[in-house]
């Protein structure tokens, strides 16, 4: 089957085979930055923005993604600059092992847009569904904290 | 103390860049080509024999490559956990066996053109089983007369006869003397559980032949040397013709320690000659790979009147699963890593079974043992100090080990085998218990609780140890070498999971050479690149590594002199290394690395500035944390809800302050799910129930109050500018200290984890207790 994505700001002709999910279309792509680690829809690895709203690719089929703007980590900064979250992380040593950093960069980017300056019960209850199983969370809602503090300005 | 530049000081992580853009650096983002998919058949029962394989139909099938079955491997036992050699482990693992032992035992290896097509090969398989009467727990493990490895060729397992994969037992003085004389004695047993790993990234490798058809593997491994070598042996490959990349990996913990994907994709390379990709699903990572050990533990503790602990007699059987990875050395160190805390009894043992079950094969797991063991014996010294009236702070943080001193049990007890003798020349846990208790507000908490209808909350302590490294038995090794622009390659076989220890190990580097962090370039686990490191486990890259990258360093620094020397006419002892110069004592004269290394490259004296270091523990410092929880029990419901979590830790000099924390807080949280969560559960059958993120819950950001954690610096003087280790001891403390404050709120002690709603809320009721003592 076929279809075209729109993909961080690009159309892209994707074929696939019938029932596969947006996860794996996405990474024969080429967008390696999508992760999966459970594929069943239980620990946000896999979460990419659809019309800016985090969506668990691995439950996701092409069809209902079709027509809609999909974004993954690589839209999040060009070269060497960096997004502020990338720049937060990376300063509260948010990413240990980093598997679980794209789908948590992109849940945070939505939180980021709907919630500019989020308390740290907010930033729990929107993230809850990213686990990581590294890093004990508290990196991590330290840069968003961070990063909402220079985006937000 | 030593100044330092950039030990100690807030350091990005130098492969931090790529993990935050997403880059392409794990194992499956590497594979270029097309390879062969592999896909596992595993058993459904938990104990059988295969009596049949039929495949021909699954052949038949457009796209499958080859399927392989123990018919067609050769036969070798060997131990699955990656340790060094000789293993300490039972040889008690096939490639494929005609018997399997538990429900997802490997029963034939297939590979096809992909996924879609493997599977449906899977499903034509036919197998035929004669099934066996399983052991499901300890228990049935002790009593019934079913036999799991009754096969010749295994080796090294204690007593076949009875499943019993190792034994150990060990007595300082005449316990039971000591016992009969305390005044006061209590004795508790405990269950710690089984746990998961769950690493994000489940185990996946990829094998294919280079342009010299040499083996490759690239996979996600704690251990790629015990890899090499373990792979050389059961496909009888010169160790010279097989390389082992490790890239970076979505986590460890222990669960990638043992090789669960390697020998597979190996098998499929070497019959077909291509390249080959198996990546485990969530479910086979949960069933199929490493548990950690599931333990009973009696502890048996005697102390007089004013609470000075005079013996301890430890008893504790674990369950190994259906294979002895790290059956003897995680049995050991249960007791090994948490018995020298108490060092002033009169007398202690410690003894027991690991006994073989046909459930999933335990393993390493970040704790080894002594996250049990002390769930057990702090949990039973927290029962003395109650018993004793007592605050259980005080009573324990008074029988505890302090620096200067040392314990016997370190003598006696290593990792199977004897210990080293060691005096503890590094030690600030009453520090910590201090800046614990003020933070946490302990005497005010522990006087005063704090009720509301039904919600009454409570606060619980725990003291915990772990080591570093496995002294006399565990080697790193660095290579550095010069660069005319001043900088240099850092190569390492140490294994960075995650955890930041190539960028600690760059601090360290950069410190001895005097240059800052961006001049060390670091490339780190590659056989045929870097030189050999035992792995990641143990607690033992900043300390061991860390110490071999020192002595390596040291000796660049010592031919970067000898030549500045020649340069600058003066001579080596009187010359510094100073923020990228060499520079002499008056500070006169001043040459720069880049300047210096250009001319060793293309004008005079010409030569390449390089070394190797190396570096064996004499000795495994102890880091040491002191644990504080506050939960919230509902009475009527049993519901637990953790309010607060406490912990300072000793672990020496801090090399990377935000590196360090992030393993305290990681391994803090799996404490906590250990403590409250997570919980593994099979069926009648032997079938595991909890194997995907729904049915075994980890914790979220949801389910823990505040975590608030810091550091207590110690100098040890064997440890890389001080350092010892963090990565395991963080995890210990939750489970007893949680135990402890859910006692302390509610007067129910629950003795098995994780405590969950249920088990308190029927142990309130009067419930349960007989079977949990
Ligand atoms: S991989 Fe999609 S939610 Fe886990
Ligand atoms: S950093 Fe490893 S899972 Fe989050």
């Amino acid at each position: 089957m076929k279809t075209i994505l729109n993909i961080n700001g690009k159309d892209y002709t994707a074929e696939f085979s019938e029932g596969e999910k947006l996860d794996k279309i996405l990474r024969r792509l080429g967008f390696l930055s999508v992760k999966h680690s459970c594929n069943s829809m239980d620990c946000g690895t896999c979460t990419v923005l659809i019309d800016g709203k985090p969506v668990l690719s691995c439950g996701t089929f092409a069809a209902s993604a079709t027509g809609k703007k999909i974004e993954t980590v690589e839209s999040l900064s060009k070269n060497e600059k960096l997004h502020p979250l990338q720049e937060a992380l990376l300063e509260e040593n948010g990413a240990q092992c980093g598997f679980c950093i794209p789908g948590f960069e992109l849940t945070a980017k939505a939180l980021l847009e709907k919630i500019p300056h989020p308390n740290e019960e907010e930033i729990r209850s929107y993230m809850k569904g990213n686990l990581c199983r590294c890093t004990g969370y508290e990196r991590q809602h330290q840069a968003i904290m961070k990063a909402s503090k220079k985006t937000g300005e | 103390m030593k100044k330092f530049n950039v030990v100690g000081k807030i350091e990005r992580k130098v492969d931090g860049f790529s993990l935050v853009k997403g880059k392409p650096v794990y194992t499956e983002d590497l594979i270029k080509d097309n390879p062969l998919i592999v896909k596992i058949l595993r058993s459904p029962h938990a104990h059988a024999i295969i009596k049949k394989i039929e495949k021909e139909e699954a052949l038949k099938i457009p796209g499958v490559e080859i399927i392989l079955t123990h018919e067609e491997l050769p036969r070798i036992p060997f131990t699955k956990a990656g340790q060094g050699f000789p293993e300490p482990s039972p040889y008690d693992s096939y490639i494929l066996d005609k018997k399997v032992r538990y429900v997802g035992d490997a029963v034939a290896i297939i590979a096809a053109i992909d996924e879609k097509t493997a599977l449906l090969a899977m499903k034509k398989i036919k197998v035929e089983y004669e099934i066996l009467e399983s052991i499901l727990s300890i228990e049935d493990a002790m009593t019934k007369k079913v036999l799991i490895h009754d096969e010749e060729e295994s080796s090294g397992i204690w007593d076949k006869n009875k499943n019993i994969a190792a034994h150990y037992d060990m007595e300082i003085g005449d316990v039971e003397k000591v016992l009969s004389e305390s005044e006061v004695v209590v004795s508790s047993t405990y269950r710690a559980a089984a746990q998961h790993h769950t690493t994000m990234e489940p185990h996946i490798s990829y094998s294919y032949f280079d342009q010299n058809n040499r083996l490759v593997i690239i996979t996600s491994t704690q251990v790629p040397f015990h890899l090499r070598r373990v792979m050389s042996r059961l496909y009888n490959i010169p160790i010279g013709n097989i390389r082992v990349i490790k890239p970076r990996i979505g986590g460890g913990f222990g669960g990638k320690q043992a090789y669960h994907t390697e020998q597979y994709v190996t098998a499929v390379t070497l019959k077909t000659g291509k390249s080959a990709k198996l990546m485990l699903t969530r479910d086979e990572v949960s069933r199929c790979t490493n548990t950690r050990h599931e333990f009973i533990i009696k502890v048996t503790a005697g102390a007089d009147k004013n609470g000075k602990l005079k013996a301890i007699k430890m008893e504790a059987n674990s369950n190994t699963g259906a294979y002895g990875e790290g059956a003897l050395t995680v049995f050991m160190v249960c007791g090994s890593k948490t018995l020298p805390l108490y060092n002033k009894v009169e007398a202690v043992s410690f003894g027991g079974n690991a006994y073989y079950t046909n459930m999933t094969s335990a393993g390493a797991y970040r704790g080894y043992g002594a996250a049990q063991g002390i769930f057990a014996l702090d949990s039973t010294l927290d029962e003395m100090a109650y018993k004793l009236k007592m605050d259980p702070l005080k009573f324990k943080n008074m029988n505890t080990i302090k620096e200067g001193e040392t314990s016997d049990v370190f003598r006696i007890m290593g990792e199977g085998k004897e210990g080293v003798d060691q005096i503890m020349k590094s030690c600030k846990l009453d520090e910590c218990v201090e800046k614990g208790k003020k933070l946490f507000n302990w005497d005010e908490k522990f006087k005063n609780k704090y009720v509301d209808g039904d919600k009454v909350r409570g606060v619980g302590c725990a003291l915990v140890m772990q080591g570093s490294g496995i002294p006399g038995v565990d080697l790193g090794a660095a290579t550095i070498k010069m660069n005319e622009d001043g900088s240099f390659n850092l190569l390492i076989g140490a294994t960075d999971l995650g955890t930041g220890s190539d960028t600690a190990l760059a601090q360290i580097a950069a410190e001895e050479l005097g240059v800052s962090l961006k001049k060390i370039i670091v490339y780190s686990s590659d056989t045929d690149f870097t030189p050999f490191d035992k792995g990641a486990y143990a607690s033992s890259t900043t300390y061991v590594s860390g110490n071999a990258v020192i002595d390596a360093a040291k000796r660049v620094k010592k031919q970067i002199l000898e030549n500045a020397a020649t340069f600058m006419e003066e001579v080596p002892e009187n010359l510094l290394l100073e923020n990228e110069f060499v520079i002499d004592k008056e500070r006169k004269n001043k040459l720069s690395l880049s300047e210096l290394c250009t001319k060793l490259f293309y004008n005079s004296n010409q030569k390449q500035i390089a070394a190797t270091g190396s570096f064996v523990g004499d000795e495994g410092p102890v880091p040491y944390v002191a644990g504080f929880a506050e939960v919230e029990v509902n009475l009527k419901t049993g519901k637990i809800k953790l309010l607060d979590y406490v912990a300072y830790a000793d672990c020496g000099k801090v090399i990377n302050p935000k590196g360090a924390l992030g393993q305290l807080e990681g391994g803090l949280m799996q404490g906590i799910g250990y403590a409250m969560y997570e919980d593994i559960i099979y069926d009648k059958r032997g079938k595991m129930l909890t194997s995907d993120f729904f049915n075994y819950k980890i914790p979220s950001r949801e389910d823990y109050g505040t975590l608030r954690c810091g550091f207590v610096e110690s100098y040890e003087p064997t440890g890389p500018f001080g350092a010892k280790s963090i990565g395991e001891v963080s995890l210990n403390s939750p489970t007893p200290a949680i135990c402890n404050a859910i006692f302390n709120a509610t007067g129910v002690r629950l003795r098995s984890n994780p405590f969950t709603a249920e088990r308190l809320f029927f142990k309130l009721k009067g419930g349960e207790s007989n079977n949990e003592n």
